[in-house]
């Protein structure tokens, strides 16, 4: 990108956030709708519904979380508590945005309705890239690019169900892998205390382990118990490290 | 109460706006309403980031063990295995995902195509 200039109008601020969309982070973005659409089709949920899910609810884990409720045939208040508890995780990186973007004269409803666009990837992209936009272009410029990476997975999603039925197996198996792997890969980049590493190990072993047991609230429980376990943890190092 | 349980074409949206939507964007509206307001390391978001963590976690965890579709056909072995070398590759390489996850799925595609 060329230096920030002021000068330009907001339509070209607005069309060079649609070109950041295609980035590397935008292209691993697309593998792992690729790999959502398959889960989601495995899951029997429609075309429209996928669509519709993918633009609503924009935010890969929750929407995985969602998917496996659905498979698991979770009751929709323990669907709705175990989404809610997986994408808490977006409160921080929206806190951390929203300044990055406000001037003095930007409307608080704007900010509102481009926070729907904050997931891992475009908030990645924002955090990097709107320093070298001119404060007054940066909600214009999150807009497109917001916009264009939901529009962009929109289709995805919509094109893999139609072809997915003429997949040979071996493909279909390695699409339903990019998921999980996305997902290790990562959360475990991301966590950024040691805390997180120990939650997220808890999480792998929990996860299986409560699916033989509790099948109907296997993510819940081992959310809560893992996430206890690991913060206890947490504690116990850091008073341990006092004494 | 579950996604399937009912007929009504209307029932699946009604699902993914309350337990997809409402329970996803509740965060975000939050994040905006409290910005700069609360901070980043308190215990409270601590906490409530390991749980989110270990959500997230249990369900790689279930996509790999227990999964669905044309994955299910191959052997736990080889998806633990694809999974296991494909995140010390990641790790290897210095954390970049396309290399843990291109790894994971060459070593899935190999054990595939000789039968493992």
């Amino acid at each position: 990108m060329s230096t920030p200039d002021a000068t330009a109008p907001r339509s070209t601020w607005f069309l060079r956030g649609v070109g950041a969309a295609f980035s590397l982070p935008g292209l691993i973005l697309i593998s792992s709708f690729i790999g959502f659409a398959a889960l989601a089709k495995d899951a029997g949920v429609t075309v429209t519904q996928a669509a519709f899910m993918t633009a609503t609810v924009w935010a890969l884990p929750s929407m995985v979380v969602l998917v496996g409720a659905v498979t698991s045939g979770a009751a929709l208040p323990a669907a709705m508590l175990a989404v809610t508890l997986s994408a808490i995780r977006l409160m921080p990186m929206v806190m951390v945005l929203v300044p990055e973007m406000r001037t003095r004269t930007t409307r608080q409803y704007v900010l509102y309705l481009l926070a729907h666009f904050v997931a891992v990837t475009s908030w990645v992209l924002a955090m990097e890239r709107l320093k070298r936009v001119p404060p007054s272009m940066r909600t214009t410029y999150y807009a497109g690019l917001g916009a264009m990476l939901v529009m962009t997975n929109v289709v995805v999603v919509t094109v893999v169900y139609a072809v997915a039925d003429a997949l040979p197996s071996a493909v279909s198996a390695a699409l339903l892998m990019l998921t999980p792997m996305y997902f290790l890969t990562s959360l475990w980049g991301s966590a950024r205390e040691r805390v997180g590493h120990v939650a997220m190990v808890l999480g792998l072993v929990l996860g299986p382990f409560f699916h033989i047991l509790l099948p109907r609230i296997d993510l819940l429980a081992a959310g809560l118990i893992g996430g206890t376990a690991a913060y206890g943890w947490h504690l116990w190092r850091r008073k341990a490290r006092a004494a | 109460m579950s996604y399937f349980s009912n007929g009504a074409w209307w029932w699946p949206y009604l699902f993914i706006l309350v337990a997809g939507f409402a329970a996803t964007d509740v965060w975000r509206i939050l994040g905006v309403y409290l910005g700069g307001k609360l901070s980043e390391d308190s215990d409270l978001l601590v906490l409530v980031r390991t749980m989110a963590t270990a959500l997230v976690a249990a369900v790689i965890g279930n996509l790999i063990v227990f999964p669905g579709g044309a994955l299910a056909h191959t052997s736990l072995a080889l998806r633990i295995a694809a999974v296991a070398l494909g995140f010390v590759a990641y790790l290897a390489s210095g954390k970049r995902m396309v290399v843990g996850i291109a790894t994971a799925e060459l070593l899935l595609l190999a054990g595939l195509y000789l039968n493992f």
